[in-house]
C-alpha cells in the first residue's frame, strides 16, 4: 500500500506540474497558449481544395486564404470593391469588334465581339515552400520522379524532407485557365465560362478527346495545349479574351478559379502512387497567397500558417465611414498577415462548439437558434444587444446582411399557379404573398434575423431599393406611418375570390383549393415552421399539403419542372445584381436548360431588359432598367418574396479588425490577436473544480463500505445463521 | 474444429453476397448515379454534361447488372455491381465518390475509434460483470434492489444525454477536460477520458441488469449449492464456478462485438469530434457518398461474420462440452 502511494504522489506532482496551470479542459497543446493563433472550426470535410473544382463556402474557408487571384475584394470599404491582388492593377477591359479591331468604351454591346483583359501580375511574388519546387543539387525537380520505393514511408505531404518555391508567372494563371478545361477536373464554372473564354470550349472537346485514347490513370500533360483566347504577353503579363461584353468578368477574377497553379504541381501530384496516399492537389494546396496548408487531417484539424514567402501586402487605410471609430483603421499600412497559424477543428456539434467558443477556446462564433437568448437580448426600443454574461466576458457582437436571398418559388410550368392559367394564376400568386406574413416568420423562427425582401436584390448590392415610400413593392406592402405594412389579408382574400378561388374553393367546382409544397425540411425542428405556413395559407382557406422530400427528389423534380412550390436561396457569387436577377431569366429555365430559374419563369419584356443590363456599367441607366424588371418581377409574384438573411457573428475581445464581410473569404489576414489577454482569460474562465470528484469518492466509500461490512458479515456467518 | 471454421467461413461468403447484393439494390433503386453525381458537384450551376463526365469517369454510367451491350463474360464485368460491390470481396475500396482513396482513409480512421472503444469495451465490461456480481451476491436486499431500480433508470436514458450531460459536467462546469477534440499519443488521454467514461456509464444500466439475470440463474444452481456446501468462499463461488459457468451467455454478447470496435461508435465520435470510422460513415451518409457507405457496410458485415465464428471458437474454450463436428 506504501509502495502504491509512493508511487502515485510524484506521477500526480508531475501530472498537476505539467499542466503548468493551464486550464485542464485546455483542448490544445499548453505550449501553444500564448501562440499568436487564431481557433477556428469546419463542421464538414472540405470536398474539393483543387481551386478549379472548389466552389463550397466551406472550402473557400480555406482556399481563399492559400490562393491569390489576380484581383480581390477590398475588406473594409462598402459597397464591395475590386482591389489588385496578384495583378498589378484592376485590368480594364478592351472592346474589339469581330475583326479584333478596338472599339471605344462607349461601344454598345451588339458592337462588341471580344473583351480583351491585359492582365499584369505582380513582381517578386514567390510560391509558398513544397517540394513540387524542391530542386536536387543538379538544380534538377527532386521529387518529379519518384518511384514505389521513393514513397514507401511517405503519408502526408510533410513527409518530404525537401520544398523549395519559385516566383509567380503569368503562365501559372495561363495553366489554371487550362485546367478548367481538365477533363478529369469537373470545374463546375466550365460550362459557363466556356460560353464566355475564347478556345476554353474547344480547348475542353480537344482535352476530352485525347484524354479518351489515353490509358487510365495516365496523366494529360496541359503544355503542349494552347488556348486560342489566352496568350502570354511576357513573363508578367497575360491576355484573356472574352466574348462580348461581360463586366461581370471581373468578378470571376476574383475567384479561386482564376489563380495561379503552377504545372510542377499537376507534375508532382500526377505521379504514380500518390493518389492511392490521397497526396493531390485536391487535398494539399500550394498557393502564393498569405497561408500555406500546413497540416491537413480533415478528420480533426486543418492548419494555415503564414507563407513564409508572402510579403508586400498592408492593411488598407480607408473604410466606409464609422470604420475609424470602431477602430478598424488602427493597423493601416501594416504588412499582412498579422496572425501566425489559423486552427481549423472538427467540430460537428453546435453545443460543443457553443461551450467551447464560451470557455475561450475558439475566437469566434455564429448564433444558433438554441443560444440565441444566451447571447443576444433586444432592448425596449427594439435594438440588438448582448447579454450582460456576454458583455461581462468582453464579447462582441457583429451583424450583416448577407449577399442571400430565400424565396417560396411557384413553379410557373404549373397548371394552377403556373403561366398557364395566367392572371388568375397571377392574382393567386400575390393572394399567396401577401397571405405569407414574412415579418411574422423572421420574428418567430429567426429571432429577427432577417430583412423582409422586396425584390431579389439584397442590400448592398447595385440595385436595391430600400423599402421606403417609392420603394416597397406595391402589390403586397401599402406605405402607411412612415412604414411599409403589409396589405391586410381581406385583400389577399379579394384576390383570391377574383382568381376564381372564393374563401379557397375553386368557384367551378366547388373543390377546395390544394397547393403542395415541396420541401426538404423534416423532422422535429422543421415541422413547427411548416405547420405555421399551413396555417398562413389557410388565411385564405387554401389547404397547403406540405410533401417532404430529399434533397436529390426535389432536384429532380425541380429538373422535370413537376413541383408546385418550393424553397430555395441564392448566395451571391459576386457583387452584381445580374448574379440575382438571372435566377429569373427564361433562358436559365431549369426544365428547359438545366439553368438556375427554378420556376422557370418567362417574361419577354424581363428576358429583353436582362440582356441589356447585364452588359452594363453600373450607373442611373442601369439602375431604370433594373427597377422596371423589379417592377415585372413583383406583378408577376414568381416567388412569395421572403427574406434577406442576418448574420450574427460573436468574437472575443482579443480578436482585432474583424469586420463582416459577405462576399469575401480571405479575411485571416486582415485579422490581429492579442494572446496574451487570450491566455489570461482562458485561465480566469477555466479554473478545474476537482472538490467533486472528491466528493464522488467519498459517495462511492460510503455506498461500499455497508456492502462490504455485509460481504464480511456475511462470509462469517455460519450455516445456521450466527457469526 | 478447421473444417468447421472453413465451413462457415464459405457460409459467411454466402451472407456477404447477400449483404452486398441487398445493400447495392438499396444505394441504387433509392439513388440514381445522377443523385450521386448531382450530390457531389454540388447545388451551384451543375449541368447534365457535368453530370455525365462524373458519372462516365467513375463508371456509373454503365448498366448496373447486365451490360446486353458486351459479349461473353463482359457482360457481367461491365457493370456498375461488378465494378462497385464485387471487387470489395477482394477488400479493394477504390476511391469515394469524392476521389480519395477509402482504404487508406480506414487504415488510418480506424485507431482513433479503437482507442475509444477498446478502453470503452474492457472497462465497461469489468464494471458490468463486477456490479452484477455484487448485485448476485447482495440478492433479495436493499443493495440489488437499488441497483436494478438504478439500472432500469440509467437504461432508460438515452446515450445523447450522457454525451451532453458529461460535456457540460465535466468539460464545461468543472474544467476537468476538453470538451470535445482529438490528438495523437499521449495527448489522446485527455480527450479520450470523457467519452471512454460516458461509454462505460451509458452501458451500465443495460448490461449490469442481463449479466444479474446470468449470475443468478447460475447461483440457483446444484452446484453451486454444492461449493457452498464444501465450505468454499462466496468469492470463490462467484468468481471461480458461477462466472465460469455463466461465460456462454457473456460470451455470447461480448465476442461478437469485439471486431466491430474498429467501426466506432457514431454519436460519440460525432459529439467528441473524434477522427474515427463512425464518424467516417455518418460524414459519408451526409455527403451521400455511396463508395464510402458501401464500403463500410461491407467492413462492418465481413467484422460481423468474424465476430460471429469467434463466438463459437470460445465457446469451446470455456466449456470442453462444446465441440464442433
Amino acid at each position: 500500500m506504501t509502495r502504491i502511494r509512493h508511487g502515485l504522489l510524484p506521477l500526480l506532482l508531475a501530472f498537476v506540474a505539467g499542466c503548468g496551470g493551464a486550464p485542464w479542459n485546455d483542448p490544445y497543446p499548453a505550449a501553444d497558449a500564448r501562440s499568436n493563433t487564431l481557433y477556428s472550426s469546419f463542421s464538414e470535410r472540405p470536398k474539393h481544395l483543387d481551386p478549379v473544382q472548389s466552389y463550397a463556402e466551406n472550402e473557400y474557408a480555406f482556399i481563399a486564404n492559400i490562393y491569390q487571384p489576380p484581383l480581390q475584394y477590398h475588406y473594409l470599404k462598402r459597397p464591395y470593391q475590386l482591389i489588385p491582388f496578384g495583378a498589378e492593377e484592376v485590368p480594364k477591359p478592351v472592346y474589339l469588334d469581330a475583326a479584333g479591331k478596338p472599339l471605344p468604351d462607349s461601344a454598345p454591346a451588339e458592337r462588341v465581339a471580344y473583351s480583351e483583359y491585359v492582365i499584369r501580375i505582380r513582381q517578386g511574388v514567390l510560391y509558398q515552400p513544397h517540394p513540387a519546387f524542391a530542386k536536387d543539387d543538379a538544380g534538377k525537380p527532386r521529387y518529379h520522379a519518384l518511384t514505389a520505393a521513393d514513397l514507401r514511408g511517405i503519408d502526408t505531404l510533410a513527409d518530404f524532407s525537401h520544398s523549395g518555391t519559385r516566383e509567380l508567372e503569368a503562365a501559372d494563371y495561363v495553366h489554371q485557365l487550362k485546367r478548367l478545361a481538365h477533363p478529369r477536373l469537373h470545374s463546375p464554372i466550365l460550362q459557363l465560362m466556356g460560353g464566355y473564354v475564347v478556345g476554353l470550349k474547344d480547348l475542353a472537346d480537344r482535352l476530352a478527346k485525347d484524354a479518351a485514347a489515353l490509358p487510365e490513370g495516365a496523366v494529360i500533360d496541359l503544355e503542349p495545349y494552347e488556348m486560342s483566347g489566352v496568350r502570354i504577353i511576357d513573363r508578367h503579363t497575360y491576355a484573356l479574351r472574352v466574348r462580348g461584353k461581360y463586366p461581370q468578368f471581373a468578378y470571376w477574377l476574383a475567384m479561386p478559379f482564376f489563380a495561379p497553379v503552377p504545372p510542377e504541381a499537376d507534375r508532382f501530384y500526377g505521379q504514380p502512387g500518390m493518389a492511392q496516399k490521397n497526396i493531390t492537389l485536391d487535398w494539399y494546396p500550394v498557393g502564393t497567397g498569405p497561408y500555406m496548408l500546413t497540416v491537413n487531417n480533415p478528420n480533426r484539424q486543418m492548419v494555415l500558417e503564414r507563407n513564409p514567402n508572402y510579403r508586400g501586402e498592408v492593411y488598407p487605410g480607408e473604410g466606409e465611414p464609422g470604420d475609424a471609430e470602431r477602430g478598424l483603421l488602427k493597423d493601416a499600412g501594416k504588412p499582412l498577415p498579422f496572425i501566425d497559424r489559423v486552427v481549423f477543428s472538427l467540430e460537428k456539434e453546435q453545443i460543443p462548439y457553443w461551450n467551447k467558443f464560451l470557455q475561450g477556446y475558439y475566437d469566434a462564433s455564429g448564433i444558433g437558434s438554441d443560444t440565441f437568448d444566451q447571447a443576444v437580448q433586444f432592448s425596449g426600443q427594439g435594438d440588438v444587444t448582448l447579454t450582460e454574461d456576454m458583455e461581462r466576458r468582453g464579447i462582441r457582437l457583429q451583424t450583416s446582411l448577407a449577399t442571400t436571398v430565400f424565396y417560396l418559388g411557384f413553379n410557373m410550368l404549373d397548371p394552377v399557379v403556373g403561366e398557364a392559367a395566367g392572371e388568375r394564376a397571377r392574382k393567386l400568386r400575390l393572394a399567396v404573398s401577401i397571405a405569407v406574413d414574412q415579418e411574422e416568420l423572421i420574428s418567430i423562427f429567426r429571432n429577427g434575423r432577417g430583412l423582409p425582401s422586396h425584390g431579389p436584390i439584397p442590400p448592398g448590392i447595385f440595385g436595391y431599393r430600400e423599402p421606403d415610400a417609392t420603394g416597397i413593392n406595391p402589390y403586397v406592402y401599402d406605405w402607411r406611418d412612415g412604414a411599409p405594412q403589409r396589405k391586410g389579408i381581406e385583400q389577399a382574400k379579394r384576390l383570391l375570390a377574383e382568381a376564381g378561388y372564393p374563401n379557397g374553393r375553386d368557384a367551378k367546382t366547388g373543390q377546395p383549393l390544394l397547393l403542395h409544397l415541396d420541401t426538404t425540411s423534416s423532422g422535429p425542428d422543421s415541422k413547427a415552421r411548416l405547420d405555421w405556413y399551413t396555417r398562413q395559407f389557410a388565411k385564405l382557406g387554401i389547404q397547403l399539403v406540405i410533401r417532404a422530400t430529399d434533397f436529390n427528389r426535389l432536384q429532380d423534380k425541380l429538373r422535370r419542372g413537376t413541383a408546385q412550390l418550393y424553397f430555395l436561396g441564392w448566395n451571391a457569387d459576386y457583387p452584381d445584381p445580374e448574379n440575382f436577377l438571372f435566377l429569373l431569366h427564361g433562358a436559365q429555365s431549369r426544365a428547359k436548360t438545366q439553368g438556375e430559374n427554378a420556376s422557370n419563369y418567362r417574361n419577354a419584356e424581363y428576358d429583353r431588359l436582362f440582356d441589356r443590363m447585364k452588359h452594363m456599367a453600373n450607373g442611373p441607366e442601369r439602375q431604370a432598367i433594373i427597377d422596371r424588371m423589379v417592377e415585372l418581377l413583383r406583378h408577376d409574384a414568381p416567388w412569395v418574396w421572403s427574406f434577406f438573411p442576418k448574420d450574427y457573428t460573436l468574437h472575443h475581445g482579443w480578436v482585432h479588425n474583424r469586420k463582416p464581410n459577405q462576399i469575401a473569404n480571405n479575411s485571416l489576414k486582415y485579422q490581429r490577436l492579442d494572446p496574451a489577454l487570450r491566455a489570461e482569460l482562458r485561465r480566469e474562465w477555466n479554473p478545474p473544480v476537482v472538490w467533486p470528484l472528491a466528493l464522488i469518492a467519498a459517495v462511492l466509500v460510503l455506498t461500499v463500505l455497508p456492502a462490504v461490512t455485509a460481504f464480511r458479515r456475511r462470509e462469517r456467518r455460519t450455516a445456521t445463521g450466527g457469526a | 474444429m478447421t473444417a468447421y471454421i472453413i465451413r462457415r467461413l464459405v457460409y459467411g461468403l454466402f451472407v456477404l453476397v447477400g449483404v452486398n447484393v441487398l445493400t447495392f439494390a438499396l444505394f441504387f433503386f433509392v439513388n440514381s448515379p445522377d443523385d450521386m453525381a448531382r450530390a457531389q458537384l454540388g447545388a451551384k450551376r451543375v449541368t447534365a454534361e457535368a453530370v455525365d463526365k462524373w458519372k462516365r469517369e467513375r463508371g456509373y454510367d454503365k448498366p448496373l447488372f447486365l451490360n446486353e451491350k458486351m459479349t461473353g463474360v463482359q457482360k457481367v464485368t461491365e457493370t456498375v455491381f461488378f465494378d462497385k460491390s464485387l471487387r470489395l470481396f477482394a477488400f479493394q475500396f477504390g476511391a469515394s465518390d469524392q476521389g480519395r482513396n477509402i482504404g487508406y482513409d480506414i487504415s488510418t480512421r480506424m485507431w482513433p475509434s479503437l482507442a475509444v472503444q477498446l478502453p470503452a469495451f474492457v472497462i465497461g465490461l469489468a464494471t458490468y460483470i463486477s456490479l452484477a456480481l455484487l448485485m448476485a451476491f447482495f440478492r433479495a436486499t436493499y443493495v440489488d434492489f437499488w441497483g436494478v431500480v438504478l439500472c432500469v433508470l440509467m437504461m432508460s436514458i438515452s446515450t445523447l444525454f450522457y454525451i451532453i450531460g458529461g460535456q457540460f459536467v465535466f468539460g464545461k462546469l468543472w474544467s476537468l477536460v476538453p470538451i470535445s477534440g482529438y490528438d495523437g499519443g499521449f495527448e489522446a488521454i485527455k480527450f479520450l477520458a470523457l467519452p471512454v467514461l460516458i461509454g462505460v456509464i451509458a452501458g451500465i444500466g443495460g448490461s449490469a441488469r442481463w449479466y444479474r439475470t446470468i449470475f443468478l440463474e447460475e447461483i440457483s444452481k446444484d452446484y453451486v449449492r454444492t461449493a457452498r456446501a464444501k465450505g468454499l468462499s462466496e468469492l470463490r463461488v462467484l468468481f471461480r464456478h458461477v462466472l465460469q459457468n455463466a461465460m456462454i451467455p457473456i460470451l455470447t454478447g461480448v465476442v461478437v462485438v469485439i471486431p466491430l470496435l474498429f467501426m466506432g461508435a457514431l454519436i460519440t465520435e460525432s459529439f467528441f469530434g473524434i477522427p474515427g470510422l463512425g464518424s467516417y460513415t455518418i460524414d459519408a451518409i451526409v455527403q451521400q457518398d455511396f463508395a464510402i457507405v458501401r464500403a463500410m457496410v461491407f467492413l462492418g458485415s465481413v467484422l460481423y461474420i468474424i465476430g460471429l465464428i469467434l463466438t463459437d471458437i470460445s465457446y469451446t474454450l470455456v466449456d470442453p462440452r462444446v465441440r464442433f463436428s
